[in-house]
């Protein structure tokens, strides 16, 4: 029982330890954001909160929580309110298979990706929800585009992380970054698969609502979309919801691609090179905001339909059958693997396997 | 501790489930659906498949209920005469939820014995679900897997082949199209004096 509890308190540290981390660091990727945006458009930004305007998000964050929650008199009170908890609860429970360094993640599950796919498919209820709740014209019309879009790029996204399944053989998130291990930078997956890096990068962006596909809140069209009803709180949990959803796109791509903790010359990995990549990512989504005009709806629906789901499913195709044909075996069935003592076990079931109990003897 | 997770998702499904038929807004009842999937998709990650709890969240809360909150969403519908209807399906809906239990039932007793007999023992020992399953559906299965994607295809077509309908006179954008034209051919200098038209 002790050690039960023991065991319990442990995992409740962990969980508000990468939670802390994450908010904070949130805090300074947001004003990164703004900076990044600024310093394109030759514009300072916020620069005067703190140092270098360094506690702006921390001045923000006071501003939101001190204010006022307005619900509009026709709303629907209760989906109203939980629609921005539950963009902001889905956003942190996908942290939990985040693998940030070799051995540090709290939930080492095998079916990790798909638990990450998971997690960013039902995103879309809180943007939803939202735009349904406030029982107004342009969130409406915001939360129908942002289903729309969702839907669509998350059918890309999937087999962009099937191509590199194939090529690790492991659901695991660590067992992906392991796989790249090897000639240093040579041997992550973007060199491998670098069309499909592509394709992942641009529909991430469409997946987490940013431009150029911000369509769902988009603000000469819909002022804010499915946020437009929403003050203080809940567009406080909204918006840290989006951010953490996007800086979770940025891990997620470390991780498929960059090498996760990998460090790119083959010595001295650790969580160090998880965050730089991370930050890396983040600064092209940042980059990618300010340099790229919006697209318009149908192009946004092209896209995702005619032009990246054929490539992705071609590219599904061709990495299974260059596999065969040049008989490589996905890294979890290598003896490296083995070695490692993580990957498929399949070969080494042992003989003497237990028979099933028999349940009833009727 | 499995044993109150165990209740507390059960509990949460089953509570779901009989709000999506009572609940006043139909919204709502899609998104009680949701709940009794994500509870449900609980209740699999504690019988030890964890494959199969994603793939439900993935397919069903992810893509399904999306689609169908969608559809609910943009409906137009009368709440006062929904409810007043009740009384009149009241009956066929009993009677096809009898209808289930007595097939569940049914099939469930006829089952049991199958289940050892089919066991390859230790067959699935030390895999992963996805490799587990992978290894039966893609060997000893592998031609209902295909029927079933065959099925998925038929339905995908046919779906598409009802919703098609070509309109004439749409002006759609051809990028091709677009991107072959050139300053020389697309534009054309033209000097209009003052006090004239084209």
């Amino acid at each position: 029982m002790n050690d039960g509890l023991w065991t319990f308190l442990i995992i409740l540290g962990q969980c508000f330890a990468v939670m802390f981390a994450v908010l904070i660091s949130l805090a300074f990727l947001l004003l990164m954001d703004r900076k990044v945006w600024a310093a394109v458009q030759l514009r300072r930004g916020p620069n005067v909160v703190g140092p270098f305007g360094l506690l702006q998000s921390f001045a923000d964050f006071l501003k939101f929580v001190m204010k006022e929650i307005v619900i509009p008199a026709g709303a629907d009170r209760a989906v109203f309110l939980i629609a921005p908890m539950l963009t902001f609860v889905l956003a942190s429970i996908a942290w939990v298979v985040i693998p940030f360094a070799e051995g540090w993640v709290i939930s080492d599950m095998n079916v990790g990706i798909l638990y990450l796919f998971a997690i960013s498919s039902l995103g879309v209820y809180g943007v939803i929800m939202g735009g349904w709740a406030g029982n107004s014209k342009y969130p409406f019309l915001g939360g129908l585009r942002s289903a729309a879009q969702m839907v669509s790029y998350e059918v890309s996204i999937g087999f962009v992380i099937v191509c590199v399944l194939l090529m690790v053989g492991s659901l695991n998130l660590s067992d992906i970054v392991l796989a790249q291990d090897g000639a240093g930078i040579f041997s992550w997956f973007f060199i491998k698969q670098p069309v499909m890096f592509i394709v992942f990068f641009i529909s991430a962006l469409a997946e987490t609502n940013r431009p150029p596909f911000d369509l769902p809140e988009a603000e000469s069209e819909l002022v804010a979309g499915y946020q437009v009803e929403y003050s203080s709180t809940p567009y406080l949990l909204f918006m840290i919801g989006e951010y953490m959803n996007i800086v979770m796109m940025c891990a997620l791509t470390t991780i498929l691609f960059l090498g996760g903790w990998l460090s790119p010359i083959g010595v001295g990995h650790g969580v160090f090179w998880f965050v730089l990549k991370v930050v890396f990512c983040f600064f092209m989504f940042a980059m990618v905001k300010a340099i790229v005009p919006r697209y318009r709806y149908d192009q946004l629906m092209r896209l995702g339909w005619k032009v990246f789901l054929p490539l992705s499913l071609a590219f599904v195709v061709l990495t299974a059958g260059w596999m065969k044909i040049f008989d490589v075996q996905p890294w979890a069935y290598t003896q490296e693997a083995r070695d490692l003592g993580r990957g498929a076990m399949v070969i080494d079931a042992p003989e003497a396997t237990p028979t099933p109990v028999k349940t009833e003897d009727s | 501790m499995q044993a109150i997770a165990f209740y507390m998702f059960a509990i949460v499904a089953v509570v779901a489930g009989t709000l999506v038929v009572f609940a006043k807004n139909p919204v709502h009842s899609v998104l009680w659906l949701i709940l009794a999937f994500f509870s449900t998709a609980g209740l699999f990650v504690l019988m030890g498949a964890e494959f199969l709890a994603m793939l439900l969240m993935i397919i069903y809360v992810g893509a399904v209920a999306v689609l169908f909150l969608f559809v609910v969403m943009m409906l137009d519908i009368d709440f006062a005469e929904l409810r007043g209807s009740v009384a009149q399906y009241l009956p066929l809906g009993l009677a096809i939820g009898v209808i289930l239990m007595v097939e569940l039932t049914v099939g469930f007793a006829a089952w049991t014995g199958l289940e050892q007999e089919n066991m390859e023992p230790g067959a699935t020992y030390g895999m992963s679900n996805a490799h587990a399953l992978g290894s039966v559906v893609y060997t000893k299965y592998v031609y209902a897997f295909q029927a079933s994607g065959l099925i998925l295809l038929v339905a995908m077509i046919g779906a598409i082949v009802l919703t098609l309908r070509t309109r004439t006179g749409v002006r759609k954008q051809d990028v091709w199209e677009q991107m072959q034209r050139d300053p020389k051919t697309a534009v054309e200098m033209k000097d209009v004096r003052p006090g004239q038209s084209l």
